[in-house]
């Protein structure tokens, strides 16, 4: 075993070697990561695996990266996770909502190792709950896409109808329509995260129905592909900046960042100050980046867009601001009120305006 | 809702393109099939010829040599699968399924740097005149090459089965290999050829969806498709005109369904997605008797 | 010029040295492929093949084996009858399909009442039901419209896939999940949760049932007039026919029988290891099964031991992924390997290749 280590931690170590800095007396802290698709999806998973390697990196030779790809969500999850305690991991991401009840089982066997698990609501004495406010960056497309469709159609790729799509729906929705009284979003799900194909059939169908702007809550580039082919239509990145389609059609992004909080959340373990949290961060703790407004956007646009999303980060406005009524007509909240996380984190409506139903 | 957004002549016009891969897929599988071979690995061939139609048409910058690589990509997967199963008498049903794990791995792995690679662009052909007749013109002449490939080879393998000799003794070698071998006919050589067509069919159709359809390379991108083309043949009951039929109701669904909930029309997604599978169900009941291949899936040897 | 000769009986000496021969030859084509690929050959073959065994966290793995081999033999099993009378049923995935739904389905509407003697059988026969129907409809179509079994079976897998989808975000959603998809977490609820008996063992209900089918079906095949009728059946369709085995009834009860274990196999893990209804709760057991049950020839002890191979690629090759970066593509393509390699020198078993002179007609 011990050989096997060296070997593993072989890069690792000529790498301080090449720093110059001294290698530790003690083992170095092994991470692990628990990914659901494949590192190079380039979407959700690669940009987790990108923020870890960041982490090691930052660390030099202290922190020691283990990981595991396309994990299926289930008894698999757990034994993945039971490995990597007896490879020695000290600390391990569960980076899909999935693996929610598989960490908190394994969590419960091993009270002496650190879980951070992704995009759900369980916590434990030793199992923290991390997520980020996409929904802040969707105010900030929602604007932009209100600002910039001519047909007043817009097109919204549904992924899997859990409460984090909804949300960024909404709050899309909500800010598109602040911005332009006359649009309209039609939605489409796909019942994936990543599906390259029925992306690019989903985007295909959505321009076809006259929509010049597509709004993505799923990984691939091929609904941009697909706008590309079209000519006047607009998109955005998903989880990956995607500027390779810039600066048309892809006129921003929102771009996953977990690195500050995976070294944040480290140090703390290397410190001995781990304490169970349920971080919810947005664009001002940077969890949540702003891909570069393209210059097919006007000026004042994307000054007004850049504005919002300094508000944002400022801490001075809140993406779900009252008034806002449900679908149903019903209030939901009033002028000036600000949805709690609570109701947010378990949203399962749509506001007034938006057409059609979730599916279930 | 909002039925009049949904564009009939762009929902037919995508359904082509939507059909192309599985149609490609399902006439050489129907052609495997012909012969007395049950190859279940089309799935494993696909996703190879995706990644090999991507390799070769990123390294030599020419999309149609892409498709002659994803060609021959998913020829040497079933080239496997005739070895074991001609030469080494290996179970078909086991073997395909084998081949199907092999060729999801065996993609990831030859892929696995070209995930941020772009194809050369794939132009749409403009045929001229008959693409600006009303109507017709933009469903049916305004595609990429690759969607009337898909047409030649099957109105080819339609001639092929119904008029050529070399189809009879196809069908012959399907339906009764013992016979067909008393009368002299080299059975295990004719179905390699069979099996090899089908590779690579299956390779321009994973190849379609990874240079023309997406266009870029993930892993596991096929998702599915290689089944649905096992589907297809089995609703075209081994018939390449009622093929054409089945590739367009499968590909229709999916762009169906997605159009209606466009216009917002709640539509129980499942429900729909399943309903082309059923539909094959009951056209096998319909068809009944008889109708597969006799030799379907059976191990042929000489000397028994 | 070589032929191949059939052998007047399988060879004894084959049947037990042929999957040796084909795990050796797996060993070193895999063992090159991983010296391409930058690793370490030797070492990556024992952490697939020894380390889950005998390593030093073989503790932590066999109670992994066992539970990823219990569907693995329950499934292959009940197909094995099957396949020895020719009767092809592939849609063994959507029957496990359909016995979770319903085992879970059945736990879900007492829930949260306690009767664990009641409740828990319930399910056992619910999710065999379930699997039983769903099997039952490719063998009445076969009975009464001579309907092709492997194509009807194989549809209903996507059928089973959808409504699976459709459960997990509607029917059988969560009330309490706070909006996201998937059932309740029967690990959570005492009258359904299907555990280890022993703490840490892996030995749940599913695993003593795959065990006790084991035994059942070694029996039946080798002493009782069933297994004979099956073997008759696949050997010489007529001459089943004239000794009075009424093909019929064999279709609907083979199906039945394979339908009711990959049922319970479905029950038994989303009772247990999986826990939830969830669209991502079947991953290809069905499938596999097939391939198991190839493997271990459709003899009992063989699934038994073929089921075990399979879990043991599995868990090690997450190891070796783990350990020495293994891709897992890598390892994919390491299985596919290993199972042509089987199916390949099962030839020897049955045939013996000849030298001869000239080429036979």
């Amino acid at each position: 075993m011990k050989r096997r280590t060296l070997l593993a931690t072989g890069t690792t170590a000529a790498m301080a070697a090449v720093l110059g800095a001294p290698l530790r007396a003690q083992e170095p802290l092994k991470v692990g990561f628990v990914y659901v698709g494949p590192i190079n999806d380039g979407g959700w998973t690669q940009h987790h695996h990108h923020s870890a390697k960041e982490m090691e990196e930052h660390f030099g030779g202290a922190v020691e990266l283990l990981y595991q790809e396309s994990v299926p969500e289930g008894p698999d999850a757990e034994r993945v996770m039971t490995q990597m305690v007896r490879q020695g991991c000290k600390l391990i991401f569960t980076t899909s909502f999935g693996y929610m009840d598989p960490t908190i089982n394994v969590a419960a066997r091993f009270p002496d190792v650190k879980f951070e698990h992704a995009t759900g609501y369980k916590t434990a004495e030793n199992v923290s709950a991390y997520s980020a406010r996409f929904y802040e960056g969707r105010a900030i497309q929602g604007t932009l896409a209100g600002r910039m469709t001519k047909s007043n159609k817009i097109g919204y790729i549904g992924s899997v109808p859990i409460p984090e799509v909804v949300r960024g729906i909404n709050s899309a929705f909500i800010h598109a329509r602040k911005v332009n009284p006359d649009v309209e979003f039609k939605i489409v799900w796909i019942f994936e995260w990543l599906n390259p194909a029925k992306e690019a059939d989903a985007a295909k169908v959505l321009i076809e129905q006259g929509c010049d702007v597509i709004l993505q809550h799923t990984d691939s580039t091929a609904p941009h592909a697909a706008a590309k082919e079209a000519g006047n239509v607009y998109t955005f990145g998903q989880a990956a900046d995607m500027a390779e389609f810039g600066p048309m059609p892809r006129i921003s992004s929102i771009i996953d960042n977990w690195a500050p909080y995976y070294i944040e959340r480290t140090q703390a373990v290397l410190d001995g100050t781990w304490t169970s949290v349920n971080t919810w961060d947005g664009i001002g703790a940077g969890m949540v980046g702003i891909g570069e407004i393209s210059s097919a956007v006007p000026e004042e646009y994307k000054a007004e867009a850049e504005a919002m999303r300094d508000a944002i980060a400022a801490g001075d406005y809140h993406p779900f601001t009252g008034p806002i009524n449900k679908q149903d007509g019903s209030p939901w909240l009033a002028e000036g009120d600000v949805a709690d996380d609570g109701t947010l984190a378990g949203l399962s409506f749509y506001v007034e305006g938006i057409e059609g139903d979730i599916p279930s | 809702m909002d039925l009049s957004a949904i564009n009939p002549i762009l929902l037919l016009a995508s359904l082509m393109v939507a059909a192309t891969p599985i149609m490609l897929a399902a006439i050489g599988e129907l052609v495997v099939e012909r012969a007395g071979v049950l190859n279940l690995g089309v799935e494993g061939m696909m996703i190879t010829g995706a990644a090999c139609g991507m390799i070769f048409a990123y390294n030599t910058g020419n999309a149609w040599l892409g498709f002659a690589g994803a060609a021959a990509g998913g020829m040497a997967l079933s080239f496997l699968f005739a070895i074991l199963t001609q030469y080494f008498l290996s179970n078909q049903v086991a073997t395909g399924l084998a081949l199907t794990l092999f060729g999801l791995g065996l993609s990831a792995l030859l892929g696995q740097n070209y995930a941020e690679a772009r194809p050369p662009a794939f132009p749409k052909m403009d045929i001229p005149i008959l693409s600006d007749i009303p109507v017709l013109g933009p469903i049916a002449f305004n595609h990429d090459p690759m969607v009337y490939v898909g047409l030649i080879l099957v109105a080819g393998v339609w001639a092929f089965l119904k008029f050529s000799r070399a189809g009879l003794v196809l069908r012959a070698v399907g339906e009764n290999h013992e016979a067909a071998h008393a009368l002299g006919y080299h059975v295990i050589r004719i179905r390699i050829l069979a099996i090899l067509f089908g590779g690579a069919c299956a390779g321009l159709g994973g190849a379609y969806i990874s240079l023309v359809r997406v266009p870029q390379w993930t892993e596991g991108m096929t998702a599915g498709a290689g089944w649905i083309a096992l589907a297809i043949v089995v609703f075209a009951g081994w018939k390449p005109v009622r093929l054409l039929l089945g590739a367009y109701l499968f590909g229709g669904v999916t762009v169906l369904q997605l159009n209606l909930q466009a216009a917002g029309l709640a539509i129980p997604v499942e429900y729909l997605s399943m309903s082309p599978y059923i539909a094959t169900i009951l056209v096998l009941v319909i068809l009944s008797a008889g109708r597969a291949p006799g030799s379907l899936g059976k191990t042929f040897h000489a000397s028994r | 010029m070589l032929t191949l000769e059939k052998r007047p009986q399988p060879s004894q000496a084959w049947t037990y040295l042929a999957p040796l021969v084909a795990v050796v030859v797996t060993m070193i084509v895999g063992g090159a492929v991983f010296a391409m690929l930058g690793k370490p050959p030797l070492e990556s073959i024992r952490t697939i093949f020894w380390d889950p065994l005998f390593g030093e966290f073989a503790a932590f793995d066999r109670p992994e084996l066992v539970k990823k081999a219990g569907p693995l033999v329950l499934i292959a099993l009940g197909l094995s009858f099957g396949f020895r009378a020719g009767i092809w049923n592939i849609g063994a995935e959507g029957q496990y399909i359909m016995g979770a739904i319903f085992g879970a389905g059945i736990a879900l509407a007492f829930y949260p009442m306690e009767a664990r003697w009641l409740i828990f059988p319930l399910m056992i026969i619910a999710g065999m039901v379930g699997g039983m129907l769903w099997a039952m409809i490719p063998g009445l179509l076969k009975v009464k419209f001579k309907t092709n079994e492997i194509l009807v079976s194989l549809m209903l897998v996507y059928v089973a896939d959808f409504m699976l989808d459709s459960m997990s975000l509607g029917l059988l959603r969560n009330p309490e999940g706070h909006g996201f998809p998937g059932s309740r977490n029967l690990q959570q609820y005492a009258s359904a949760y299907n555990g280890d008996l022993i703490a840490g063992t892996g030995l749940h209900w599913g695993v003593i049932a795959a065990l006790f089918a084991v035994v059942v079906s070694y029996i039946a095949l080798s002493r009782h007039i069933f297994g004979f009728n099956v073997r008759l059946a696949g050997q010489s369709p007529r001459a089943a026919a004239f000794s009075g085995v009424n093909a019929n009834r064999l279709v609907l009860v083979c199906m039945g029988i394979s339908g009711a274990l990959a049922g319970a196999a479905g029950m038994f893990e989303v009772a247990g290891p999986s826990g939830q209804i969830l669209s991502s709760f079947n991953v290809g057991y069905g499938f596999t099964a097939i391939i198991v049950a190839f493997l271990g020839r459709l003899h009992p002890i063989g699934i038994l031991l073929a089921g075990c191979l399979m879990a043991l690629t599995y868990i090690g090759g997450e190891t070796a992924q783990l350990t020495l970066g293994l891709p897992r593509s890598a390892v994919q393509l390491f299985q596919g390997m290993l199972l042509f390699f089987l199916l390949a020198v099962d030839l020897f078993t049955n045939f013996r290749i000849r030298l001869t002179a000239k080429e036979a007609a």
